[in-house]
């Protein structure tokens, strides 16, 4: 990008000069176009789904624009949930999808801070090992331990509690990398200026490496976030109560059995589902997929 | 690699280490210890005996031509998904690299995807394809082809795998398109004062320059397809009708959860962790690729 910026006008090819960029373009505009459509049209049809009456939807009569049930469907899921199923009020399930997803956010990035900084700025006999224990778990996702895992909270009586949801995901070996990378480009100069003024390290980490994390600590809350909101198997092993159960599972819950599934509220509640995380990419765009392309590298 | 100047303090790094080691260690290397223990013991019908039984069930799962089935089924959907949603997402980014009107716009309207849950992304293609409300599986109906991926196996594989892909392309598309951006623009007007046409270009210099990119991301998606589309299956199909969708993260899931089957279960889970490591391996190999390339 910047070194578009950076060529100087003669050397731009001539043609680029010459024709009307719309009219060079017109195949990438419609193949562009076609992939939006292709992207947005699932949702669309939700969002119809979520206005229209439950009967219209169970005739196969959904028509492509929108009906006038709005305002009842989602004033439904919000308040009692797709009733004939026996699920939570969207607003509760949504309010669990909330809690989970900050405190993961924030865990995992405390966590990882204070590991990436004892591992970079300190040296201390097995600091190498701890640093690959934390890698290592990178090759041991749930998937690989479910039950021995769910052994481990049913021992430690986590099941279906806010700490046994939330504790397990804060571990992170991503992020840890991450900062790690980013607080090796510090200059030592910084260190040296503080041990000179006398500072400790607790008092570097909060007045020099905190604040110019910054950048790279919203880039990582956008990704972490919805990594949170959109977790599945975890919660659908140790969350199964009321009291903690998340949007993502409630919906799929909703659909239940099939022949007596409210399509409309089922919709609603996707509807909502999606918002949030939808928003937040689409609100922070620019950290997000910084921080993206980076914690991959 | 390391820093010059450091810290003095012996105890204070190791208890700035300690909340993510406790974690580590009680839910990741525990349970995965645990794996490895009962993927070579079995259990009697009633839990009272224990057994060391070698390898045992690792022979027993092997042998097992519904795991094999399992693994031919997650084989092709991985690398059908992967494909789809490389492909899909490269030839975005090229068109959106292009210098467009309102390139923002585009490129915001092709990431928010990304932030979809795989399990939403099933119940909306479960909504239209539905067998008998279904907008799409009726439109399909109208011109002959009768859908109903709730009895139809292979139609319900190709179902998992459209899911599983739309909602991976903004992913990768986000990654190509960072990766068009890197490539110098002096290269490619190079090759146009040469005299290349626009395939020929993308073909003979664009593709190779995002090779490490490519591999990068062949190596996420097969992550990807094996773990996080969970969700996609659980949703829609439940890994049938039949087996027809049973990967072999859902058969894992199945055995462990539902069947209780101890020793089965953790052989699984010891393969799987197999699979992972070697993935992980792929993946960054393709970052040092990029680093030195």
């Amino acid at each position: 990008m910047q070194q578009a910026i950076a060529i100087p006008a003669a050397t731009v090819p001539q043609e680029r000069l010459d024709a009307t960029p719309l009219r060079r373009n017109t195949v990438a505009y419609v193949i562009l176009g076609v992939g939006v459509l292709l992207f947005a049209f699932p949702v669309w049809l939700a969002f119809v789904g979520s206005t229209h009456e439950s009967s219209v939807i169970g005739r196969g009569e959904l028509p492509l624009v929108p009906g006038a049930e709005a305002m009842a469907n989602y004033a439904a899921v919000w308040n009692r949930g797709a009733s004939r199923s026996f699920t939570s009020p969207v607003r509760d399930l949504l309010w669990h999808s909330f809690i989970m997803s900050m405190a993961v956010a924030t865990g995992k990035i405390a966590v990882s801070i204070l590991s990436a900084y004892a591992v970079v700025f300190f040296r201390f006999p097995g600091r190498m090992i701890f640093f690959w224990l934390i890698f290592i778990t990178l090759m041991l996702p749930v998937e690989v331990r479910i039950i021995p895992t769910f052994e481990v909270m049913a021992n430690l009586s986590l099941v279906n509690t806010w700490g046994g949801l939330i504790i397990p995901l804060i571990a992170s070996a991503t992020a840890t990398l991450l900062f790690r990378q980013f607080f090796l480009t510090i200059p030592d100069e910084l260190v040296e200026a503080a041990k000179i003024d006398g500072a400790g390290p607790l008092r570097f980490l909060r007045d020099v490496v905190l604040p110019l994390s910054v950048t790279n600590i919203a880039a990582l809350f956008v990704i972490l976030f919805i990594f949170g909101w959109n977790q599945y198997l975890w919660p659908l092993l140790v969350a199964t109560g009321p009291h903690v159960e998340t949007i993502v599972i409630g919906i799929v819950k909703m659909i239940g059995n099939d022949a007596a599934t409210d399509w409309n509220l089922v919709m609603a509640a996707a509807m909502l589902a999606m918002l949030p995380p939808v928003a937040v990419v689409v609100l922070m765009q620019r950290w997000f997929v910084k921080g993206l392309v980076e914690t991959e590298k | 690699m390391d820093r010059r100047v450091v810290f003095n303090d012996r105890l204070l790094p190791y208890l700035l280490l300690l909340p993510q080691l406790v974690i580590t260690a009680i839910f990741f290397y525990w349970p995965a210890a645990q794996a490895l223990r009962q993927s070579v013991q079995r259990q009697d019908a009633f839990g009272l005996r224990t057994e060391f039984v070698w390898f045992e069930n690792f022979q027993d799962l092997f042998a097992d031509p519904n795991w094999r089935d399992s693994a031919v089924t997650t084989l092709i959907f991985s690398t059908s998904v992967a494909f789809l949603a490389m492909a899909i997402a490269l030839g975005l980014a090229v068109l959106a690299d292009r210098d467009l009107r309102a390139r923002g716009a585009w490129r915001t309207l092709l990431i928010w995807p990304y932030a979809l849950a795989p399990a939403i992304a099933a119940v909306l293609w479960g909504f239209m394809f539905h067998p008998s409300i279904g907008l799409i599986a009726k439109a399909l109906g109208s011109v002959g082809i009768v859908w109903d991926h709730k009895l139809n196996g292979p139609q319900a594989l190709l179902l998992v795998i459209l899911a599983a892909a739309w909602k991976q392309v903004s992913y990768n598309f986000i990654f190509f398109l960072a990766g068009l951006q890197a490539i110098p623009r002096s290269v490619l007007e190079a090759a146009s004062i040469d005299g290349a046409g626009g395939s020929r270009k993308f073909w003979t210099i664009v593709f190779p320059l995002l090779a490490p990119t490519t591999f990068f991301l062949l190596a996420v998606n097969l992550v990807y397809a094996f773990f996080d589309t969970f969700g996609i299956i659980h949703a829609l199909t439940q890994g049938g009708p039949g087996k027809a969708t049973e990967t072999l993260i859902y058969r894992a899931y199945l055995d462990g959860v539902v069947n209780l089957n101890l020793g089965a279960s953790a052989a699984q889970s010891v393969v799987l962790m197999l699979l992972v490591i070697g993935l992980t391996a792929l993946q960054f190999r393709a970052l040092d690729r990029k680093v030195h390339y």
